[in-house]
C-alpha cells in the first residue's frame, strides 16, 4: 500500500500546492513523474483504487448470496476519493465518514480481511460484528466510524478537531459527509463552531449528485460551494474522479491546516456508479440510463489514472494486470478470512454496551421473559 | 372487504383523508418523485401534485419544525418519517413545541399533525436504524400514539390520526408493509383509544400493540397446541390508553404477560403493569411478566440480533410463568 510519506508531501506542499503541482505536470524530461509522484507512488495509487473497487463488487457478490446483510452502501465510482483525500494523510491523523465507509476504513489502515469480516457479521470483523457494513470502526488507525444516521458524524469530526486543538496536538481530522448532509442543522452549526474555535478539520463532501433518489439541486438553492461561505470557511471544489489532482488537494490542505490554517471545506464532485444500496436500482426512476453510463464511460476514476499513466508510458498492461490479480487476490482471501471467522457468540449479547460496570447497581433489565436466556445479563426480571 | 397490503392501507387512508380535506399535505424525504423510501406514498405525487405532496430536503429538525408550524393554523400536515430512527433529529419540534403549544397558549393554538413511518427493527439494520420509538412519543403529555399492526388498522387509525386535532405519531413496521389483509371498502375511520382483541382466549393475556401482534398471535397458537387459550389484545392506541379493555382481559384470566419490541426500561410494559397492579392487583393470580427487546442496542451480526429480538418462544415461555407451569413442548 501507498506510504504517506514526508518526502512525497514537502513535493507538493511548496508554494500554494495545487497551483504548483499542475506546474509540474507535464515538465519537460520529468517522464517519470506526473504532478510530483513518482511512477511507484503512482501505482500505489492506482493498485489503492483497484483494490477498493474489487473489495466492493466482492461485498456485492457476497451480499447476492446472502453472507451479508441489512444496509448496504458500495463506494463504486466514488473511490478517487478514498485514495486521494485518505492516502496522503499522516497515520495518526483522523477521518470520520458516513454509512458508505468501506473503502476509506480500508484507505484510512483497517485491513480488507477485518473490513470483509465486519460485513460478514463475525467476531473478526472491525467491530466484532456488532456494527455491520455501515459502522466500521478503528481508533488504532483514526477511523472514526462509519455513521448512520445523515450528518450526525459532522459534529463528531468537530469534536475531533477540538480535542486535537485542545491538546495542543498537530493532527487534522478529515470530516466526509454526502451532498445531502449539507441540508441537515448539524452541519451549520458545526461549521459555525470550528470557525469560531478555528478548528483543524476539512469538511468534505462527497458530492454525487444524489442523496437517494434526490438531486441535490432539488434541495438547494444554491450550488455546493457556497455553502460555507456563511460561517467564513474558504471552499474549494476538486474533481474527485481525478485521483492525482485529489491527491495533490489534500496532501496540501492536510499540511496547511495542520500548520494553523483551520476549517475547509471541500466540495468533491463525484458520483455514484451503483444504486444507494443493495436495493435502490442503478438507474431508471432519478437519474438515467444514459446517465449512468456516460459516467462510468468517462468518470471512472481507475480508467482515467489508468489512461493517463499508459499514455505517458508509466504503465504496461502486463502491469496492470499484475496488479489486479493481486488485488482480486487480496479480496478473495478477505472473503475466505471472513467467512471462515466465528459467528459471535450469544454469550457475549451484552457484552460492550457500558464501558464501566459499576460496583453498585444494575444496569440491565434484559426483558425476555423466563426462558434459557442465552446472553443475558441474569435472565429473567422476575423469580 | 379487499385484500390489500398494509402498505397500500396507508395509502389509501391518506387519499382518503386529502380527498375530503384540503388542508391535509403529505411532507417527508422521498415521498414524491421516489413514491416513498418504503413506496407507501405510491402514486400520490400524480394524484395531488407538489403543492400536497412535497419531497424535503434531508433536514428533520427543519421539516418536522414547518409542519408543526403550518399546523398550528390549522393545515394538517403529515409528516413523514423515513424511518422514526431519524426523528430524533426533531424530537425538539415533537416534544418542546408540537405537544406543549395547546397548552402553553392556554388552549387557542392546537397542533394537528400526523408524525409518521416505520418504528422497530427490520432484518440487520444494526443499532441507529433498529430502534423501537414509542417510549420517546409517549412518555410526553400532548402527544398521542397509535400503532397499527394490521392493514385494516393501518388505514383506520391512519385516517383518524388525520382526523384529530392534536400531534398523533402513527409508528408503522418495516416488516408490516408487505402485511396482507382484508380492509374495509370507502370511508374507514377507526378511533383512537379502542383496543382490538384480536384473538380471544381465556387462560392468559398478552397484551401487545404494533408488530408485536403477530407475535403474540404465533405465540398463542403455540400455546393451544398444549391446550392453553390466550387472549390476544392489541392495544392499537397507547395514548390514549384503552384501561377498560386492558381491566377487561386481566379480569378474564387472572395473568398477564405484555410484549413489546422496545426495550424494558421505562417502556410501555412498565406502564402497563404498573397500570393493572394499581387497578386490578386482586385480579391477579401472579406476576405480570414483560417479554421485549434484550437491553442492548441493535447488534449486526445475524445471530446476535435474533437473540437480541422478542419471538414467539420467549412469549409462551413467559406465558407458561404466569401459569405457574413449566416450560413445555409448545
Ligand atoms: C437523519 C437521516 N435521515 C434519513 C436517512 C435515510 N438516508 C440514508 S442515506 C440517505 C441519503 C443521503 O445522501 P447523501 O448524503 O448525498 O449521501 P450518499 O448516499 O449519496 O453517499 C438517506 C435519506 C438517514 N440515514 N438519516
Ligand atoms: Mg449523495
Amino acid at each position: 500500500m501507498l506510504q504517506a510519506t514526508k518526502e512525497m508531501e514537502s513535493g507538493v506542499t511548496n508554494g500554494d500546492g495545487s497551483g504548483a503541482a499542475e506546474e509540474q505536470d507535464d515538465a519537460p524530461g520529468d517522464v517519470d513523474v506526473i504532478g510530483g509522484l513518482a511512477r511507484e507512488e503512482l501505482h500505489s495509487l492506482l493498485g489503492e483504487m483497484l483494490l477498493y473497487r474489487r473489495f466492493e463488487e466482492k461485498a456485492e457478490e457476497a451480499y447476492a448470496i446472502g453472507k451479508i446483510g441489512g444496509f448496504c452502501h458500495l463506494h463504486i465510482g466514488q473511490e478517487g476519493l478514498a485514495a486521494g483525500a485518505i492516502r496522503p494523510l499522516r497515520a495518526d491523523d483522523l477521518v470520520i465518514t458516513a454509512y458508505r465507509d468501506h473503502t476509506m476504513a480500508i484507505a484510512k489502515g483497517i485491513t480488507p480481511r477485518a473490513a470483509m469480516a465486519e460485513l460478514y457479521g463475525r467476531v473478526d470483523g472491525c467491530s466484532g460484528g456488532r456494527g455491520g457494513s455501515m459502522h466500521l470502526f478503528d481508533p488504532t488507525v483514526g477511523f472514526m466510524g462509519g455513521h448512520g444516521i445523515v450528518g450526525g458524524q459532522i459534529p463528531i469530526g468537530t469534536g475531533l478537531g477540538w480535542a486535537i486543538r485542545y491538546r495542543g496536538d498537530d493532527q487534522v481530522c478529515v470530516c466526509f459527509m454526502g451532498d445531502a448532509a449539507v441540508n441537515q442543522g448539524a452541519f451549520l452549526e458545526s461549521l459555525n463552531m470550528a470557525a469560531i474555535w478555528h478548528l483543524p478539520v476539512i469538511y468534505v463532501v462527497e458530492n454525487n449528485e444524489y442523496g437517494m433518489g434526490t438531486a441535490f439541486s432539488r434541495v438547494s438553492a444554491t450550488e455546493m460551494e457556497a455553502r460555507s461561505g456563511a460561517y467564513g470557511i474558504p471552499a474549494h471544489t476538486v474533481n474527485g474522479q481525478d485521483v492525482l489532482e485529489t491527491y495533490r488537494f489534500f496532501a496540501d490542505m492536510a499540511e496547511r491546516v495542520r500548520g494553523g490554517a483551520g476549517p475547509q471545506f471541500v466540495n468533491a464532485e463525484t458520483y455514484r456508479f451503483r444504486g444507494h444500496s443493495m436495493s435502490d436500482p442503478v438507474s431508471g426512476t432519478y437519474r438515467s440510463k444514459e446517465e449512468v453510463e456516460s459516467h462510468v464511460q468517462e468518470q471512472d476514476p481507475i480508467t482515467i489514472l489508468r489512461d493517463r499513466l499508459m499514455e505517458a508510458d508509466l504503465l504496461t498492461q502486463a502491469e496492470l494486470e499484475a496488479m489486479d490479480a493481486e488485488v482480486r487476490a487480496v479480496c478473495e482471501d478477505a472473503a475466505e478470512f471472513a467467512d471462515a471467522s466465528p459467528v459471535p457468540d450469544p454469550a457475549t449479547l451484552y457484552d460492550n454496551v457500558y464501558a464501566e460496570v459499576n460496583a453498585h447497581g444494575r444496569l440491565f433489565l434484559d426483558g425476555r421473559g423466563p426462558g434459557p436466556a442465552a446472553g443475558g445479563p441474569g435472565g429473567a426480571t422476575h423469580g | 372487504m379487499a385484500e390489500m397490503t398494509y402498505r397500500d392501507a396507508l395509502n389509501a387512508a391518506m387519499c382518503q383523508e386529502m380527498d375530503r380535506d384540503d388542508s391535509v399535505f403529505l411532507m417527508g424525504e422521498e415521498v414524491a418523485e421516489y413514491d416513498g423510501a418504503y413506496k407507501v406514498s405510491r402514486g400520490m405525487l400524480a394524484r395531488y401534485g407538489d403543492r400536497r405532496v412535497v419531497d424535503s430536503p434531508i433536514s428533520e429538525l427543519g421539516f418536522a419544525g414547518l409542519c408543526v408550524g403550518a399546523a398550528t393554523t390549522g393545515l394538517r400536515p403529515i409528516c413523514e418519517f423515513m424511518t422514526f430512527n431519524f426523528s430524533f433529529l426533531a424530537l425538539d419540534q415533537v416534544i418542546n413545541n408540537a405537544a406543549k403549544m395547546f397548552y402553553m397558549s392556554n388552549g387557542r393554538i392546537s397542533v394537528p399533525i400526523v408524525f409518521r413511518g416505520p418504528t422497530g427493527a427490520a432484518l440487520q439494520l444494526a443499532a441507529q436504524h433498529s430502534q423501537a420509538c414509542e417510549t420517546y412519543y409517549v412518555h410526553a403529555p400532548g402527544v398521542k400514539v397509535v400503532t397499527p399492526g394490521t392493514p385494516a388498522d393501518a388505514k383506520g387509525l391512519l385516517a383518524a390520526a388525520i382526523r384529530d386535532d392534536d400531534p398523533v405519531a402513527v409508528m408503522e413496521g418495516e416488516l408490516l408493509y408487505n402485511v396482507r389483509g382484508e380492509v374495509p371498502d370507502g370511508e374507514y375511520v377507526i378511533p383512537l383509544g379502542v383496543a382490538d382483541l384480536k384473538r380471544s382466549g381465556g387462560d392468559v393475556s398478552i397484551i401487545t400493540h404494533g408488530k408485536m401482534v403477530h407475535v403474540a398471535l404465533q405465540a398463542a397458537t403455540m400455546l393451544a397446541r398444549d391446550g392453553i387459550e390466550a387472549d390476544v389484545l392489541d392495544l392499537r392506541s397507547i395514548r390514549p390508553l384503552d384501561v377498560d379493555a386492558i381491566l377487561e382481559t386481566v379480569a378474564r384470566t387472572n395473568r398477564v404477560v405484555y410484549l413489546e419490541e422496545g426495550w424494558p426500561f421505562a417502556g410501555v410494559g412498565a406502564q402497563i403493569v404498573a397500570l393493572i397492579q394499581e387497578e386490578a392487583f386482586d385480579d391477579l393470580d401472579a406476576p405480570v411478566m414483560r417479554v421485549t427487546q434484550a437491553d442492548v442496542p441493535m447488534p449486526y451480526a445475524k445471530t446476535l440480533e435474533q437473540l437480541a429480538k422478542p419471538g414467539a418462544r420467549n412469549v409462551v415461555d413467559a406465558c407458561r410463568r404466569v401459569l405457574y407451569q413449566p416450560a413445555g413442548s409448545s
